[in-house]
């Protein structure tokens, strides 16, 4: 480990990373080409090696959703940004940031369109039956019993996107293409956009055949899908979810797919991730994907250079992008 | 209507069954082992037949049919009907177009993404608990990539329509270039399949088309490509894609048809690149009730000796 002087803590880049001891870091050597790396899950004495060099510290990675403490951010007074590294911030305290002056960066757009793709494929995958109907030609089933029990159609769906940031624009955007109608809740109703807007979600679910849940994980969107919600879409309603699991009362949708009150979920998140509700895994109307929304290597490509521009400008005093607004 | 004679080729639809035996003499051909003793025995009173995309009216049962007057299709692809020996015999046929093509491009769409974004097998990684031992590895974007459609037509427009929204650049074959379509255009399958990455067969099954899908189009798509089949099974040469599969020559195949259905190659259940599906093209609730409905009134308007829905010949 070099030592570098504290008088020059202007000139040499220093980034703090924040990692999840065992998450192996994919951009760290293309990283290490631009900056100064400094890692205490690298160092012996991890306590030690941040009160070294914590007066120097003025950006933070946070590699993962990992969760930053209050405890954390005191021992960085000089921490000026967090570059993050997903597109939820509900890993961090945002009102903390706020009073400590420190800036949030998430990964914006890059992950919208894989998400979005995603959403689109669990939604067919579940009223078309595919990985249920895969399953059923993988166990011999179609030669010995006949056709497969039909389906559902997408087009002329209602679909209700809880939610209209990026990732649900993108996904407005691809349902439309299928003849969906397309209406949304958000915290505030977006003038330039032509789709019906709902005040509250309860609203938007009984006027949808479907519900898209992209939106950010806050206090006030926890269990924002509860069982009034589910009641509402009714009996053939579907749910998709690549938000964060804690948006849908988890307990509650496994009542009402069990009684078979709603029609089916696809969900790539869940409370307790990587646990799962073992009863989801006896139904064929509920289609499972393990956090893999952002999975794909256009995505961590696309997060890998929106990183370096953000770095790069934080240390050339330029505009960042995908900053997040903390109100 | 109810002392004519309609002849079911094989089971495809309850409803459908239900309402013919309302209105009409029916016959489900399935319930006779003996064929050619059933032929013998009701052959004058059958005037219409009802086929599907498994079994129609080949030329040795029109010639068997001297009293048939109409084939009524449940389905929009003919190839199991003998339309020449129709014309011959001023036989009328007719299809279900158009109430299916969504359903259909819909499929297209979703077999692409559960290929590249291994939806199936990431379900079955949640199922079987591995996910607690660790992520699922990475997938593959499908958002950009380029789309390839042979075939044109209603279905190969909508499955185009439907890829644009994931601003995919849209190139096709067709038999004659359209002049009206903003797509590049391909003057040979080989090209087509050397310049896009997902290939959608989408055009009707014909002596022409029959695999059309071969050894040189496989390879010309090649290790990181993957080909949908939401046509005939005959469109592919299964003996050539199977190898080209297990081996990685392909990078993967979403497939909803096969030559010889209900028989799907087994060694195609391994592959994690592959998903298989068991002809649900057009297969939901709402579809099927509005083609049987098509069917049901192609016949009425027929033996009411008014024009025909949706003839074909």
């Amino acid at each position: 480990m070099k030592q570098k002087s504290m008088d020059q803590q202007d000139d040499v880049p220093l980034v703090f990373v924040h990692r999840p001891p065992s998450f192996h870091f994919p951009f760290k050597d293309r990283l290490s080409t631009h900056f100064n790396l400094l890692d205490p899950l690298d160092s012996p004495d991890s306590t030690h090696f941040v009160r070294r060099h914590a007066n120097s510290i003025r950006v933070l990675l946070c590699v993962d959703p990992t969760p930053i403490s209050s405890d954390l951010l005191d021992l960085l007074p000089n921490l000026q940004l967090i570059v993050g590294s997903s597109v939820g911030v509900d890993h961090l305290d945002l009102s903390d940031c706020r009073r400590r002056g420190i800036a949030i960066t998430n990964s914006g757009v890059a992950f919208s369109e894989d998400v979005a793709d995603l959403a689109v494929g669990l939604l067919i995958d579940v009223l078309r039956g595919i990985s249920a109907a895969a399953r059923f030609v993988r166990s011999g089933f179609w030669a010995k019993t006949g056709d497969y029990p039909l389906g559902f159609k997408l087009g002329g769906k209602r679909i209700g996107i809880v939610g209209l940031g990026n990732i649900g624009s993108q996904v407005a955007k691809r349902l439309e293409a299928f003849g969906c109608i397309i209406s949304y809740n958000s915290r505030r109703k977006k003038p330039s956009v032509p789709f019906a807007y709902y005040a509250n979600i309860y609203d938007l679910a009984v006027n949808s055949d479907v519900l898209m849940v992209c939106c950010a994980l806050t206090e006030e969107t926890h269990h924002i899908v509860n069982k009034e919600v589910m009641a509402a879409l009714g009996k053939e309603g579907v749910i998709i979810n690549v938000g964060r699991g804690a948006l849908i009362d988890e307990k509650e949708m496994v009542r009402f797919l069990v009684r078979g009150e709603i029609g089916g979920v696809g969900l790539d998140v869940f409370e307790n991730e990587p646990d799962v509700p073992k009863e989801l895994f006896q139904l064929d109307n509920v289609v499972l994907s393990p956090h893999s929304a952002v999975a794909t290597p256009e995505c961590f490509d696309a997060l890998e250079e929106l990183i370096i521009f953000n770095l790069k400008a934080f240390f050339s005093h330029e505009p960042l992008r995908s900053l997040v607004e903390l109100e | 209507m109810e002392s004519i004679g309609v002849l079911m080729a094989c089971p495809m639809n309850t409803y459908l069954e239900q309402e013919l035996e309302k209105r009409f003499l029916l016959f489900k051909f399935w319930d006779f082992p003996d064929k050619a003793l059933f032929l013998d025995t009701h052959r004058s009173t059958i005037r219409a037949v009802v086929g599907n995309a498994t079994a129609g009216a080949d030329a040795e049962l029109i010639e068997n049919l001297p009293k048939l007057e109409i084939v009524s299709s449940f389905s929009v692809g003919l190839d199991k009907i003998d339309l020449a020996k129709c014309r011959e015999k001023g036989i009328r046929v007719t299809n279900t177009p158009d109430v299916l093509t969504e359903d259909v491009a819909d499929l297209a769409i979703g077999l692409i993404l559960a290929v590249l974004r291994r939806l199936c097998e990431s379900d079955r990684y949640v199922r079987s608990g591995k996910w607690k031992k660790g992520d699922y590895k990475l997938t593959t974007k499908f958002t950009g990539k380029s789309v390839g459609i042979i075939g044109l037509g209603r279905i190969g427009l909508a499955i185009a329509k439907r890829a644009e929204a994931f601003s995919c650049p849209i190139s096709y074959y067709t038999r004659t270039k359209k002049s009206d379509v903003n797509y590049t255009y391909y003057p040979s399958v080989i090209e087509l399949a050397s310049n896009c990455q997902i290939l959608i067969v989408a055009c009707p099954l014909t002596e022409q088309t029959r695999h059309i899908i071969n050894r040189e189009v496989i390879d010309a798509l090649g290790p990181k490509g993957v080909l949908i089949n939401i046509g005939r099974g005959p469109h592919v040469d299964e003996h050539e894609l199977v190898p080209a599969l297990v081996e990685g020559r392909l990078g993967g195949a979403g497939l909803d048809v096969f030559e010889n259905e209900p028989e799907v190659p087994q060694v195609l259940f391994g592959l994690e690149n592959v998903v298989l599906t068991p002809h649900v093209g057009s297969g939901t609730v709402e579809t099927r009730t509005v083609m049987a409905d098509l069917v049901l009134g192609n016949l009425e308007a027929h033996f009411l000796s008014k024009p025909l829905l949706t003839p074909v010949v």
